[in-house]
């Protein structure tokens, strides 16, 4: 266990940041820090937790992700291949289940989605279900890798996924309910931070070099990109779900998104 | 007393939130895979990994509430009562660039980005030209992410409508995409996923909330949000700008 290493790699990483708040706090506001004692705790607590958090990711997350992409796209898993024809798409049915699950089950976990969703619940007073905000992220998420793993199995170039995405958004952008807009654009960014990005990285590499034509440098690049897109499009569309749902049953209580009129500027 | 109850009550919750992930790769391993595991894995290191990523999860949850939520909240009150544009933008680009710079992830990306463009011809095959072109990448996407943060909060400010910047955003991104190397394509637009760490996030969130509920006559639904979505584009758009503008004059790009 390396612990300590990793004690010291999150210190230097969360260093700048301390300076720059503490810098601006006493050089420039010149105000003394409310609950000082408190706060300190807290970043104590949130550099420990990183370095704890980063462990256990090393040592039991990462290898067994990386353990079932490559024993996923081994040509001892997959079916058998007839005598000179070529492998179709639909023979890594299982690689896409997993790229799903894989991607829904990490981003529920995400801390630094939990933490915009606590957020996001707390100044919606209550009118954004923080669960329901995550789980919506995570099926856009999953979707994106998805699309990205079944992109690499078929070769064909990133960018046209990528316009297509976002001529999607764009039109979401103009039909969705204006308050959630800046969370939607928001939760693209927030899924792909620690615990997804290696293990999709993983998962591509794996692909990529498994199958014929593919190069792991070219091809294992543009996962992350969709995965960042697709969250977008889910977040807007759960919006609009329940936007829709609102109007056709104007009676109900209320629902847990918030509407338009009464948020404008 | 009151920590450890709230500390007992995040726990429960974050081994709810890891729960997914241990079924799914229990379903795999042994419904689909059904292979043993490798004699480099063993049961207990990934049991003990697993209560350290309970624990850490549960310490740095906790730990945000605390520490860096409050902190980046009441410094955004302080700058708008202080009423110093000048001072909030330059602490805005310091945040940004400060949280990305030094970012695992970034330097991981960065090195992989360097093997490909060599592979690609577009630099020298020699360790100090890869070394180069890592460490400018790193400083190109730094910068990035703190003027992203800077007209995040201009747009709080103004007022301006985030959609609106988002979609020219993204017009840029295609227009700059058919004038660049191919190489470089699949790089810029990762770019724009790595650098919002784990600790950017929550920090970024607090300050944005804390201007918007600050400023008169915004919301901080509406506007509190928004600051992410340009640390995510913004990246890509200065990645591909380097490879047009700034890859041409660094030395050993073979061009």
């Amino acid at each position: 266990m390396n612990l300590w290493g990793t004690l010291w790699d999150t210190l230097l990483d969360i260093l700048p940041i301390v300076a720059v708040i503490f810098g601006f706090q006493y050089g420039v506001i010149r105000k003394p820090i409310k609950h000082l004692a408190r706060v300190i705790v807290g970043f104590v607590m949130v550099w420990i937790g990183l370095s704890l958090f980063l462990v256990g990711l090393e040592q039991a997350l990462f290898p067994m992700g990386e353990l079932m992409a490559t024993q996923l796209t081994n040509a001892d898993f997959l079916p058998m291949l007839e005598e000179g024809s070529q492998r179709h798409w639909r023979d890594y049915f299982w690689v896409y289940v997993f790229a799903f699950t894989i991607g829904a089950s990490t981003t529920l976990a995400e801390p630094s989605l939990i933490a915009v969703s606590i957020k996001a619940g707390e100044i919606s007073g209550g009118t954004i279900n923080p669960l329901m905000l995550r789980i919506a992220v995570s099926l856009g998420m999953a979707l994106g890798i998805t699309l990205g793993a079944w992109r690499i199995v078929m070769g064909w170039p990133l960018h046209w996924f990528i316009f297509a995405a976002y001529l999607l958004v764009i039109i979401q952008t103009l039909r969705s309910p204006r308050s959630i807009i800046p969370l939607a654009f928001d939760s693209g960014g927030v899924t792909t931070s620690t615990i997804t990005v290696p293990i999709i990285a993983a998962l591509g590499l794996g692909l990529a070099s498994s199958i014929p034509g593919r190069s792991p440098l070219m091809d294992g690049f543009g996962m992350i990109a969709l995965a960042c897109l697709f969250p977008i499009i889910s977040v807007m569309g759960y919006a609009q779900i329940a936007q829709w749902a609102s109007k056709c049953k104007p009676k109900k209580k209320p629902q847990q998104m918030p509407r338009e009129d009464n948020n404008a500027l | 007393m009151e920590i450890v109850v709230s500390l007992v009550r995040q726990m429960r919750e974050s081994l709810r939130d890891l729960a997914p992930v241990v079924l799914v790769m229990a379903f795999f391993q042994l419904v689909v895979l059904r292979q043993p595991l490798p004699s480099t894995l063993d049961l207990a290191d990934l049991l003990t990994g697993l209560i350290c990523v309970v624990i850490g999860l549960t310490l740095f949850i906790k730990g945000l509430e605390f520490g860096l939520f409050p902190v980046g909240e009441s410094l955004a009150r302080a700058f708008v009562t202080k009423g110093s544009l000048v001072w909030l933008l330059l602490f805005a680009f310091a945040l940004g660039f400060g949280s990305t710079v030094a970012e695992p992830a970034l330097i991981a990306v960065a090195n992989q980005a360097a093997n490909v463009v060599a592979e690609g011809g577009l630099i020298n095959h020699t360790d100090a030209a890869r070394q180069m072109f890592a460490s400018s990448l790193r400083m190109v996407v730094a910068a990035s992410v703190g003027s992203a943060v800077v007209v995040g909060v201009l747009r709080i400010f103004k007022g301006w409508p985030l959609h609106l910047m988002i979609i020219s955003g993204y017009v840029i991104v295609l227009l700059l995409t058919l004038l660049v190397p191919a190489e470089i394509v699949g790089i810029a637009y990762d770019s724009g996923g790595v650098t919002t760490s784990t600790i950017t996030v929550p920090l970024v969130t607090a300050l944005g909330v804390g201007l918007a509920s600050s400023i008169k006559g915004r919301s901080p639904m509406l506007d509190g949000f928004g600051l992410i979505a340009f640390a995510s584009v913004m990246p890509i758009i200065f990645v591909l700008l380097f490879s047009i503008i700034g890859l041409p004059f660094l030395p050993g790009v073979a061009l």
